[in-house]
């Protein structure tokens, strides 16, 4: 006997990252998606971040990573909010995992939640976790071609950071032609070059933040 | 590698399914994947078949239907389906495009075994 299902294998998550979504709404808070590779400076780039938005918007962090809590370690020692979770083998963070984190935290005192997934540019395309907006970064260390190869993960995304653009003169990189790959796949997606490192296009990526995530108890 | 995370949900689908049904032992699952996911259906029955031995899915076939990239574009209305992720439209350019599908991860349809296999 055949059985008619039809119906969206990640159904249980997408459920889950709903309740999330709920939440986050309820406290007024604005929730980021960062994802990209290993290496690419998601954790610096959250360092750099919360230096600039200490004061102005109450920053709080949930790492994803495999294993270690160095990532978090990290954010911590900025005197901020963290909980790490870690996967222990999985490639992404799910709605269920994210959960799990937010039981850790005081949600009423947080305006701007960021969830630093693992590192990955595959999986964590495909998995809600009740965001407001998924943002993407990528590295000119990595080669100008990583659009094409990783599509879903531009597809879904509403921004794209190029990080360690200091390193241009150093690398063989296409900006031009990596901007015009992701803007195929993705036409209304932002991309904002920076430098963790000199700091260059830091201010344009803080503006972006601060127009979306309202400072309510800040 | 998230295909062990898909294959594990579908499973609690299906076994779930199969319960409500008496029990009865899962023979065949029809599943619909989009060409822009980024499951790879050999990883996704590798890890399916781990995830469901010893339970009543076990050996079940996973049968994958691939759905095509379709958009369709707001500006000249026209549809196409596209082999590669771009986003444009290729009849006038049109950067305002909406994905009509491919990006599917269905359970379409699963058999139990009664030995009746008309749909």
């Amino acid at each position: 006997m055949e059985i008619k299902l039809v119906k969206d294998i990640l159904a249980a998550n997408n459920v889950i990252a709903e309740q999330n979504r709920q939440l986050f709404s309820q406290h007024g808070i604005y929730v980021i998606n960062l994802m990209g590779g290993p290496g690419v400076g998601k954790t610096t780039l959250l360092e750099r971040t919360i230096e600039r938005l200490k004061g102005k918007r109450r920053l709080a962090v949930i790492e994803g990573d495999i294993s270690t809590a160095r990532d978090a370690e990290r954010i911590a020692a900025h005197g901020i909010p963290v909980v790490q979770i870690n996967t222990g083998g999985e490639c992404h963070l799910d709605g269920n995992m994210v959960r799990g984190g937010l039981e850790q935290m005081d949600l009423a005192a947080i305006d701007l939640l960021v969830v630093e997934n693992v590192g990955n540019l595959v999986c964590p395309a495909e998995f809600n976790i009740g965001e407001d907006t998924k943002v993407m970064i990528n590295s000119v260390t990595e080669g100008d071609d990583k659009p094409l190869k990783y599509p879903l993960m531009y597809q879904v995304s509403t921004i794209l950071l190029l990080n360690k653009i200091d390193l241009l003169p150093h690398v063989t990189f296409d900006k031009e032609r990596f901007c015009v790959d992701a803007r195929t796949i993705n036409p209304r997606m932002e991309i904002i070059p920076l430098s963790c490192t000199t700091g260059e296009g830091l201010d344009r990526w803080i503006n972006w933040l601060e127009e979306r995530a309202g400072a309510t108890g800040a | 590698m998230h295909e062990f995370a898909v294959a594990q949900s579908l499973l609690e689908i299906v076994e779930h399914e199969a319960l409500r049904h008496g029990g009865t032992p899962v023979t065949r699952i029809w599943l619909r994947i989009g060409h822009l996911s980024s499951v790879v259906p050999d990883a996704l029955r590798f890890a399916f078949a781990a995830l469901s031995r010893d339970g009543i899915a076990e050996g079940a076939v996973l049968e994958i239907e691939e759905v095509p990239l379709r958009i369709r574009c707001r500006a000249c209305a026209g549809e196409f389906v596209l082999e590669d992720p771009c986003f444009v439209c290729p009849q006038c350019a049109g950067a305002e495009v909406e994905l009509i599908s491919g990006r599917e991860l269905e359970i379409d349809s699963m058999e139990i075994a009664d030995g009746d296999k008309t749909r």
